[in-house]
């Protein structure tokens, strides 16, 4: 290989690595999505619970 | 708390490397004895005084952690080496190719400057696999910063000795700035400065991550009542820190 190759390799290398990286930081975006699609769900699954009248025996439900 | 300024530093780190890369290109003088492979230093020497100076940092904020006990400075400490494993495996690669170029070697095991970071290198190799050892979060911390600590006092010693000894084949980089032309100097230390702020920007975005993972971790522990800390779920065990 010449020394174009050598040169062209070398600077090539820090450009991996920084896509490397940023593809990492992807992945890892992504997970932080799902967990907050997660968090999102169980928020709205708590309100729902919130929301819902309690009905004891012996009471009648507003209307 | 650790994603301020993440705007700013990614522009910047844009604008220097590009600019780094420009001036080794179409402003400094190609070098009368080595030719176009000389273009290499401009991109290992900052990878490697980088990747030192991490190691450092990392030590640094270690000693922050151990004499306040402030976890944010563990997580620097872990962030900081961590990258510079990576900016290590960098200089390690763009000297071998160099080494290629210029000696026809890939490695050269009498060189002192070569092992000797090999030796740094490998030694910070152990610090992931230290971490990821200790089950209890505190004493992970502790044992890290103590390795940290260690490490981080090594490095400069190291690299004195490293001065001090016979020089052989590798080209001393900074005892020789006087002789390099002006121009030669600038792109040295644009590519120094844009490497330093690189390396920043993308610790930054480290930190940044793990502390949003940490808070979301954190959020779902309250919301679900389910203890999802790495003693309670070995599976869940890390070498990064997981609370601040």
């Amino acid at each position: 290989m010449s020394d174009d190759g050598y040169v062209a390799a070398a600077y090539l290398v820090l450009l991996a690595l920084v896509l490397v990286y940023v593809a990492i930081m992807a992945v890892k975006l992504a997970r932080v999505s799902r967990q907050v699609d997660e968090l999102s769900r169980l928020l709205d699954d708590r309100d729902a619970l919130e929301a819902e009248p309690v009905v004891t025996r012996g009471e009648e439900v507003p209307r | 708390m650790f994603g301020r300024g993440l705007k700013i530093f990614s522009l910047l780190s844009a604008v220097l490397v590009t600019g780094a890369f420009a001036l080794a290109f179409f402003y400094a003088p190609e070098d009368a004895d080595q030719g176009l492979r000389q273009k290499i230093f401009y991109v290992h020497v900052p990878l490697g005084i980088v990747t030192l100076a991490g190691f450092v940092a990392g030590g640094i904020y270690a000693v922050r952690f151990l004499r306040s006990g402030d976890r944010a400075h563990d997580l620097r400490s872990y962030v900081a080496i961590h990258m510079s494993l990576i900016f290590g495996v960098g200089a390690l690669l763009t000297g071998s190719l160099w080494a290629k170029a210029a000696w026809g070697s890939w490695w050269v095991w009498n060189e002192p400057t070569l092992v000797s970071f090999l030796i740094v290198f490998l030694l910070y190799a152990c610090y992931q696999p230290l971490r990821f050892s200790i089950e209890d979060p505190g004493r992970q911390a502790r044992y890290a910063a103590v390795f940290a600590c260690v490490g981080g006092a090594f490095v400069p010693l190291n690299f004195m000795a490293v001065r001090l000894a016979q020089p052989l084949i590798h080209p001393r980089t900074l005892s020789s700035t006087a002789n390099l032309p002006g121009s030669v100097s600038f792109t040295f230390l644009v590519a120094l400065v844009a490497m330093a702020v690189l390396f920043t920007t993308l610790c930054k975005y480290e930190l940044a991550s793990k502390t949003a993972a940490m808070q979301l971790r954190s959020i779902r522990r309250r919301l679900s009542g389910e203890d999802i800390s790495p003693l309670a779920d070995p599976s869940r065990r890390s070498a990064a820190p997981q609370r601040l």
